[in-house]
């Protein structure tokens, strides 16, 4: 298989990590030599397993739905890169 | 008292509770030994006069009973520590400031821990060498040239360099084990959901377990005891009854069956690794322990699966880092533009390698063929580990497959240094407890690791085992300080 420079493109919008044109053949490189090497699972006959998701072997607890932290918006907002006190502020997305 | 920083951990508490020494005076030490060791580039950020003033707090009114009486302890910059820069060795959290702790290190700091520092280690726990950290490499403190093994690489160069007395790392795909076999000292990495992994920096949430880094087994057992913990922050933690690992430390192991799997005897392995591990089976047998051969028959599918499975859960955990919400942000004309510029300029290459193929497996079209495959091998792999421990209690494998490599030697060629986790990458798809302890130099002097894995939960069976063969194989590290 062969990863080309349209698929790094479309990954590369999928994962919302710019690259140019340059990092975008590097990458193609390198992903196909990863994969070449991750292909050797296709040796594998795996019709009949069921696929392990997790090894922790618990069902998930449930708790009760309480309010544990009040008044916590300073401590929230305390590293946001741009905010007007109340709010994150990200550029215009409605004209 | 001179030589403090050499001294044990356990002997450190032994000497604050008897009133030997001073928190004051053993933080002070170890601050000041720190100082003059930034060449190591171990630390990204330092916390010693906060350190300083803590101790001196603990000296005017103790509590000796107390786990870790005033002991200083720097931690990999990987756990979100209150009020301290937290960064995960990325450009992306160059500016993250927690407003929380994670379980781990609160469970340190309330049993009398004092925090040193936060140490480097490769980009989001990504790498095997340290050398993927926004702040530069880590030296290895057995020789310059070297690399101190990743991704806890600065937290295994400041315990071999003894800037710290214990750490403690994470753990993925070997990321304990590795840098402890390259820096001649012992790491757990403790079962799946023993270890909280509530405020840790996720990686592959499937996969990340904290553990204890030490000069000496039984460092690793106290500092074990201490920050295993049931905690319902995290989901994916077990309530089971926690042994205190050190008060319970035995070094009888007579009849127990130790596995040796066939697999592991992999090509082009150096010989001495070969020596290293027959040399280990020995001193099994010398303990009074028996040794089966045992077969792990997907052992070579492990690293193919872990490039699939972790990629895969890190690309959904970083997904969160988007230069809204904290962190590194680059301005954009829009929205979008504003995101892909932010994690364009705020990860670094191995990173966005591994988002990149995370995302890949995980999109329409081939996550059948890819993500699903993966987690279909993975049961195989776990299930080989099962039908083992019908027969053996533990399992003994070298812990890497060659000695420290040299810095720069491998980081253009990424499936060379995944290769390195040929060994250990297996034991986290199985969620099992593993630990490497010094066993051994090679001929260039480069210390060699062997690891024991052990059954789910049986973290003391393996520190035990660990213990009786630390006395028989009596390593001691060729430290000479080059870098003060």
């Amino acid at each position: 298989m062969s990863i080309d420079l349209k698929t790094i493109k479309h990954i590369s919008k999928l994962s919302r990590i710019s690259v140019d044109d340059k990092k975008a053949e590097k990458l193609a490189g390198d992903l196909n030599s990863i994969f070449d090497f991750i292909e050797k699972l296709s040796e594998l006959k795996t019709d009949n397993v069921q696929p392990l998701t997790s090894v922790a072997e618990t069902t998930l607890k449930l708790r009760p739905d309480e309010i544990k932290s009040k008044n916590i918006r300073e401590q929230i907002l305390k590293n946001s890169p741009a905010d007007n006190e109340d709010f994150f502020v990200v550029p215009k997305v409605v004209e | 008292m001179s030589d403090i920083t050499k001294q044990s951990l356990n002997s450190l508490v032994k000497n604050i509770k008897e009133k030997k020494l001073s928190s004051y005076e053993v933080t002070k030490s170890f601050v000041e030994r720190s100082e003059k060791s930034k060449k190591l580039n171990a630390y990204i950020t330092e916390d010693f006069s906060n350190a300083l003033v803590k101790a001196k707090k603990f000296d005017d009114s103790p509590n000796f009973d107390l786990k870790l009486p005033g002991i200083p302890i720097a931690v990999k910059d990987l756990f979100c520590t209150n009020g301290i820069k937290t960064t995960a060795a990325s450009k992306i959290l160059n500016n993250f400031i927690p407003t929380y702790e994670s379980t781990v290190t609160q469970n340190i700091w309330d049993e009398g821990g004092i925090l040193l520092g936060k140490l480097n280690c490769d980009e989001f726990a990504m790498g095997s060498s340290n050398e993927t950290s926004y702040f530069g490499n880590v030296q290895n403190p057995i020789d310059e040239n070297l690399v101190p093994g990743g991704s806890s690489g600065g937290s295994a160069a400041a315990v071999s360099g003894q800037l710290t007395p214990v750490t403690i790392g994470t753990d993925t795909g070997g990321s304990i084990r590795q840098p402890a076999s390259f820096t001649g000292t012992v790491g757990l990495k403790p079962t799946y959901g023993s270890c909280s992994r509530y405020g840790i920096v996720a990686f592959a949430s499937s996969l990340d377990q904290a553990g204890p880094m030490a000069q000496n087994v039984e460092d690793c057992a106290l500092l074990q005891e201490v920050i295993s913990t049931y905690d319902p922050k995290d989901s994916t933690s077990i309530d089971f009854k926690r042994n205190q690992y050190r008060k319970e430390l035995s070094k009888n192991i007579k009849g127990k069956k130790i596995g040796i799997p066939k697999e592991y005897r992999v090509d082009g392995m150096p010989k001495e690794i070969e020596e290293l591990w027959q040399k280990g089976i020995q001193h099994i047998k010398n303990c009074g322990a028996e040794i089966v051969d045992i077969s792990l028959p997907h052992t070579s599918y492990a690293l193919p699966t872990y490039y699939i499975v972790a990629p895969a859960e890190a690309s959904s955990n970083l997904a969160r880092y988007d230069g809204v919400k904290y962190g590194f942000r680059s301005e954009g004309h829009n929205l979008i533009d504003m995101y892909e510029k932010t994690r364009s300029e705020g990860f670094g290459s191995e990173v966005q390698r591994r988002i990149m193929i995370g995302t890949y497996v995980l999109s329409s079209g081939y996550y059948d063929a890819y993500y699903l495959k993966a987690q279909k091998v993975r049961r195989l792999i776990k299930s080989d580990f099962d039908e083992a421990y019908k027969l053996v209690d533990a399992i003994l494998t070298p812990s890497t497959p060659s000695s420290a490599f040299k810095i720069g030697e491998k980081k253009d060629d990424p499936i060379s240094m995944y290769l390195n986790d040929i060994f250990t990458v297996p034991v986290n798809l199985a969620g099992l407890p593993a630990i490497s302890i010094p066993a051994g130099h090679d001929a260039k002097g480069y210390p060699l690791g062997l690891q024991i894995i052990g059954k789910a939960f049986a973290e003391q069976e393996i520190l035990d085992i660990a213990y009786a063969m630390e006395e028989k194989i009596e390593f001691k590290n060729k430290i000479n300080d080059w870098w003060m």
